[in-house]
Parts: C-alpha cells; structure tokens; sequence
C-alpha cells in the first residue's frame, strides 16, 4: 500500500485522499486512492483485492458439480447468474441439452434475481446521493423476492438453484400464482418508486451530466451490460448471442439516450436500470405462460468427465457479461475456471473516468456502475 | 423489560408503579448503566461479503434492528459492536486490526458468518484468514451461510444479554490490557 | 465470418506466425474456437483481429492464463459486437521466463488483465504502463495460479492454517 502511495509523484499543492476499503459508499471492500486538488480529483485510482478468495483456484481442486456452490459467491446479490453462466459452460464442455423446462425456470428466476439486485442497484446508489427512503423501498421489495426464491430452493442469498444440466428443484405448487402477485403489486410499486426518485429533482441534478463515459471508451475498457447500455452501445447477450430460452421472448433492450443530459453520463446508467427491471417483469410473463411441462434435469452420466477442450459460457447478469471459461483435461475436475465478470472492467474504468470530477461526485460514479467487490476480486 | 429483571442473574433490581403511574426503576448503578447501554448498541457498518448483505436486509424493513436501538455507524470510533460480516481476506486483516484497534472501549465483536467464524466455504483457499479471532478477539460466533436474518437479530439479543450481565468496569479494563494470549497466538504485532 | 474462414485470413496475413487452431468438434458444436499465434506477434494479431472489419473484435472480454506445467498458455478470449461472435486466440510461453507484449493501446481492459495474470501467474508484461500487483498484498510471496504454488505458514504472523476442532476425534 505504502509502495503505491509513493509512487505517485506528488507536487505540494496536490492533496491525496484515501477512501475505502472500509467505507460505506464503495459497495464492498474497495480502495480507491484519490489525488485532488482541493475539490477537483485529478484522478482516483481503485486498489482492489481485498475479497480475493481465490475461487479460481478452488475450483481446480473440485469435482465439476461441487463448484457450483462457490460460484455462488462470485456475485451474492445476484447468485443466479453465476450458477447459470457456469452451468452453461460446462454443459457446452460437455455436450449436453438442457430440457425446455428447466431452461424456462433459469429463465424466471434470473430474471427475478435481476429485479432484486437492480433493486439494490438503483436504491444503494439513491442512498449514497444522500436519500436513504429509496433504498429501504429497495430492500423491502427485495425481501419479497427472496421469499419467492427461499420457497423454491430454500436458500435467500445463495442459492445453488442452477446446477449442471438442469436446476435442482422444479415449482412448488402454487408459487406460479405468487410470483404473478408478486409482479401484479410490483408495477405500480415501480410507477411510486419512479416518483420518489427517478425524476426526482436532486438526483437528477446530481446525476445528470456526472461521469460521462463515451461509447468509445465504454468498448475499450470492456463494459459490459446496463454500463455499456448507458452509453449507448446496443449490445445484450440474451438478443445477440443467445443463450437458454431467451428467443422465445420478447423484450425491449434499454439503452441510454441521454435523457437528462449527455449519453452516457451517471443519470443514464441509472434510468437503464430502472427500465431493465420493467422489462424483466415483461419476461417473466411471458415464461410463466409458456411454461412447458417436463424434465427439469437434463440426463448426465454420475460422474462428469467432459472430454479435452474449452468452453466459454456467459450470461447476462445484472451486471453485463458474466463469463466462464472452463479448461478441460478430460479428468473429473476442471482444469482451469477463469471468471470474467462485469465489475472488474467497471472498477478499472473508474481511474480513467474520475479525472476532473469532484470528489464528492466519485461515490455517484461507482454507484452508478453498480459494482461489487466479490465480482472485482473473485 | 420486567422478564430481564427477574432473571437470577440480576438481583436488587425491579420497577416500581405501572403504566400511568410514573414508574421508578431502581437498581444498582452498574445493572441501569448497562441497560442503557444494552439499549443502544451501534454497530459498524462493515460488510465485506454476503454476509453484509443479510446484515443490510436485518438492518431494513423486516426484521428491523432499529427497534432495539440498534443503527448502524460508518465510523468505528462511534459504535460498540464489531460485526464481522463476511469473508475477510489477509489483505484485509491489518485493516480490520486497525478498525477494532479505534473502536472505543467497550467494544465487542461478532463473527457473523463461517468464514468470519473458521474461514467457512474457503477454508482451503490460500488468500482468505481462518477465521477472524485469529486478529481480534470475538464475543459471538454466529454460524451460517449466510445466517439468515432471524439468526442475526437473536445473536444481537444474546450480546445484549452478555452486555447486561457483565460489569461493565471490568469489561473495560480486560479489554485495554495488552491480550496476547487472545485467539490462538495469532495477534498481529504491530510496528 | 465462420471461424475457419478467420484462421485462414490471419494465415494469409501472418503466415506461419500462426500455430495450430481448433478442430470444430460435431459432438459438442459451442465448444470456444481457438487459434495459436507466436507469442511476438500478438500485438499485431491483435490490432488486426480489432481493426478488421470483417471481423472487429471489439470487446476483449477476458485474458485466462492457464498453467501448463511444461508452459503458460494465454487465451484471449473476444467477442466480436458486429459479428456476434467469441473466439480465443492463445499463445504459448516459456513457464521460467514468460514475457510477453501488451496489448493494453488495443483494449484499455488489458491493463488489469494483464495486472492480474502478472499477479496470479508471473507472467511478465512488456510495455506495460504500470505493472503491480493487483489482486494481492503486495508483499505476498509467489504467484497463487501456478499449480506448484506453495503456501506460506503464515502471512504477517497470521498462521494460515487452522486446526480441526474435530480433528482429535
Ligand atoms: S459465510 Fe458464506 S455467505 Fe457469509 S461471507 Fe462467507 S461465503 Fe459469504
């Protein structure tokens, strides 16, 4: 830390600020080192690794379906993605199918998962502007998803749902007709929410403008999901490369236009936020209506030895493109599992686009990219 | 409130008058010190994993900590109670000394989590510490994976019992006396 | 364009700079394709895979590095927004000294890719605009991702192990 301080040459009038790892408004365990003069940071350069667990490592010394439970832990607000995006590359590694109904219900619940992470998306970054009300919306909207997802696979947070070649517990009855009520109360909730805050004049005022990331730069440093959609670029894994039951949905890919400012600025990254949950309620409809009846766990030998070769599956979490890439020396643990996930790119933007902010506008740049530690460090 | 008070544990204490009436409580100094403080136990904010965000849902709408006088604090030099929640990592651990090192006396801690508790699910991973009172000494261990919301509020009312059975003079000079004998020989030694 | 139809335009272009590349496997048809390139030339590989039009491999979505234990492979792994295409374009080092080029003024995500894998595996990186530590202290010893990696006793006094409770019975 001491190295890294020093290092950066510093004139007498340039002040340096250190911020994190231990601090309410970074989401997680993240550093960043700020040099300012006076308020106008010249840049804030994130020092991460703090939550470095070394899955990666893990996984090597694991059978193919034990990992599945740390993959949880890659990104906990929204655990099913990660499940999902490992299931999917070893299924590809594998060669297997998946049955219809078991491709649906990853479909529902990731989609629900969505909803509860951008809820805690959009109302921690409300929260860290100074408005504290749409954040308890947040997680009181939340916990009804997470009695939804508990009843399902008995977990709030980490849920291992999503295993190799299926998921692990099919609907229990009566839980459709909930989740319809859940999102028949949700809509309006959403219209209330917008009220208190989307076009609230302060956020507005704070957000708008704020960090712009042009669409070039977006690209260059590899964002990837509603970051990369603020800035404009119209790219979602589930219409462009698809994957699961995506093609039998319809759904509307939300891109920053703007709205209140410049393309590509903090109040963008919010707004796109905000209309993706619209949207997943829109999919989860359309799943739970064409439900189809079946297997939900594809067949699979006892014990999974995908021959030689490499896969890449990735999905697209709440927060972009969340990737595996699983080596295969044909014996029954993987050889290699390299995690990509969307924070990563997200924080290592963040040096770039902090030049000339104030810095009181650094804790609306990284709410407004919705990152989280474990997904930065893995 | 009445229930606390005829507990074995504490004795010459009681309420006097009812509702209406203009109570008196009366005890020794050392009992009504402690029940304030019992009552307002601030913890700190600080979630380094999964287990933070079941901390943040404890804290939010349904189970509601609040309603024992329970607000979270950024700062460790403002709060009481040390929740460890979450994995914490050696790149981390120095930091954590450091955040319980400026908390004031009296401090108490909880290893919320397995892997705050042992190092739980990364017990084999070469980065993650093995459990935090390798570092800091904790009052409460709270297992789970994460725990559920339920199970930290009762282990926040379990350190209210321990707060109120203790003399709280005693709890501060243990505290502030060097304690290397705290975890297992793995206290940090600090420049 | 068809991944085979890639490898033949970066062979018309790099000759043999160009190692083997993958067979499409009929049993397992998403498996991810990919290409050997010399390790000197990937920067210009690189630069043309971005550039190309034809192929425009805009977003580089991660570099994996894999220890071989005879040598270090680097995969990197980019999709293709025009396209809608990933592929992987590898190169193999020398596991005792393995340097390489950066390939950072392509993709600015480079920089923490390569930050983690000098990190995790060692590997160094030339060019690179600054080379540190990303994800560990950095006073740790040895590079975790090396499949010889051994673990210290303990790490600033902290023994990094801990003792079964259960073990005794
Ligand atoms: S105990 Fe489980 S839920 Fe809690 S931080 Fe550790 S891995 Fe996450």
């Amino acid at each position: 830390m001491e190295n890294a301080l020093n290092k950066q040459a510093v004139s007498d009038d340039l002040m340096i600020l250190n911020m994190g790892p231990q601090h309410p408004s970074t989401h997680g365990v993240i550093r960043f080192v700020i040099t300012g003069d006076g308020e106008v940071m010249q840049r804030a350069v994130p020092h991460v690794g703090y939550l470095h667990r070394g899955i990666e490592k893990l996984a090597e010394g694991l059978p193919y379906p034990s990992f599945v439970p740390f993959t949880d832990r890659v990104d906990y607000l929204a655990a099913m993605f990660a499940n999902h995006g490992y299931a999917m590359a070893v299924e590809r590694l594998l060669g297997i199918e998946v049955p219809r109904r078991a491709e649906y219900l990853r479909v529902i619940v990731s989609e629900l998962n969505r909803i509860a992470s951008h809820l805690i998306g959009v109302g921690a970054m409300a929260m860290d502007i100074g408005a504290f009300t749409p954040f308890l919306h947040g997680i009181r909207e939340r916990e009804k998803l997470n009695d939804i997802i508990e009843e399902l696979c008995g977990a709030r947070l980490t849920y291992n749902y999503i295993r190799v070649g299926g998921v692990s517990f099919d609907f229990p009855q009566g839980l459709d007709a909930k989740i319809r009520a859940f999102l028949d109360t949700f809509e309006p909730l959403m219209e209330e929410f917008d009220r208190l805050i989307t076009v609230n004049e302060i956020l507005v005022k704070r957000c708008a403008n704020v960090a712009v990331i042009d669409a070039e730069t977006a690209k260059s440093y590899g964002l990837v999901g509603p970051n990369l959609r603020g800035s404009g670029v119209d790219w979602d894994l589930r219409r462009d490369l698809p994957y699961s039951a995506y093609p039998d949905f319809e759904f509307n890919v939300c891109l920053g236009r703007g709205f209140r400012g410049t393309l590509g600025d903090a109040y963008d990254r919010f707004i796109v936020r905000v209309q993706e949950m619209q949207e997943s309620v829109k999919i989860i409809r359309q799943a739970l209506d064409g439900l189809p009846e079946g297997e939900i766990k594809g067949k699979l030998p006892r014990k999974l030895k995908p021959a030689k070769g490499e896969a890449y599956g990735a999905v697209e979490s709440a927060r972009g493109e969340l990737g595996y890439h699983v080596i295969s020396d044909g014996t029954d643990k993987p050889y290699r599992v390299k995690i990509r996930a969307g924070s990563f790119n997200a924080t290592s933007i963040v040096e770039h686009a902090s030049r000339g902010l104030m810095i009181a506008d650094l804790v609306v740049l990284i709410a407004s990219l919705d990152v989280i530690a474990p997904e930065i460090d893995r | 409130m009445v229930e606390e008070m005829n507990s074995p544990r504490v004795i010459e204490a009681g309420l006097e008058g009812g509702p209406g009436q203009g109570a008196v409580l009366w005890g020794k100094a050392s009992y009504l010190l402690n029940l304030s403080r019992k009552h307002s136990l601030w913890y700190l904010l600080f979630a380094t994993a999964c287990c933070g965000i079941e901390m943040m849902q404890t804290g939010g709408p349904r189970t509601d900590l609040d309603r024992f006088g329970m607000v979270f604090r950024a700062s460790p030099r403002q709060s009481d109670l040390m929740l460890v929640a979450g994995t914490i990592t050696y790149k981390m651990a120095d930091r954590v000394k450091l955040l319980y090192d400026q908390m004031a006396e009296p401090k108490y801690v909880i290893a919320m989590g397995s892997c705050a508790s042992c190092g739980g699910l990364f017990q084999k991973s070469y980065s993650v510490l093995k459990g935090v009172d390798l570092i800091v000494p904790v009052d409460l261990y709270l297992p789970g994976c994460p725990p559920r919301p339920e199970a930290l509020n009762d282990a926040m009312m379990k350190m209210q019992d321990i707060i109120l059975s203790e003399d709280w003079r005693r709890k501060m000079t243990e505290k502030t006396e060097p304690r290397p004998q705290m975890g297992r020989g793995g206290i940090l030694k600090r420049a | 364009m068809h991944f085979d139809e890639i490898v033949a335009r970066l062979r018309e272009r790099f000759g043999d700079l160009v190692g083997e590349a993958d067979e499409p496997d009929p049993a397992r048809p998403s498996l991810l394709p990919g290409v050997f390139v010399r390790a000197d030339s990937v920067t210009d590989v690189c630069r043309f895979l971005h550039d190309e039009p034809a192929m425009a491999f805009e977003h580089l979505s991660c570099i994996t590095g894999t220890d071989f234990k005879d040598s270090i492979h680097l995969a990197y792994v980019m999709t293709s927004y025009v396209h809608r295409q990933v592929i992987a374009l590898k190169v193999k080092l020398d596991r005792d000294d393995p340097s390489i080029r950066t390939v950072e003024e392509i993709w600015a995500t480079a920089n923490w890719n390569e930050r983690e894998i000098y990190d995790l595996l060692g590997v160094y990186f030339e060019g690179h605009s600054d080379l540190r530590r990303l994800l560990m202290p950095d006073d740790w010893v040895g590079h975790p991702l090396r499949k010889d990696y051994q673990e210290q006793p303990d790490y600033h006094e902290i023994p990094t192990t801990r003792e079964n409770p259960l073990g005794k019975y």
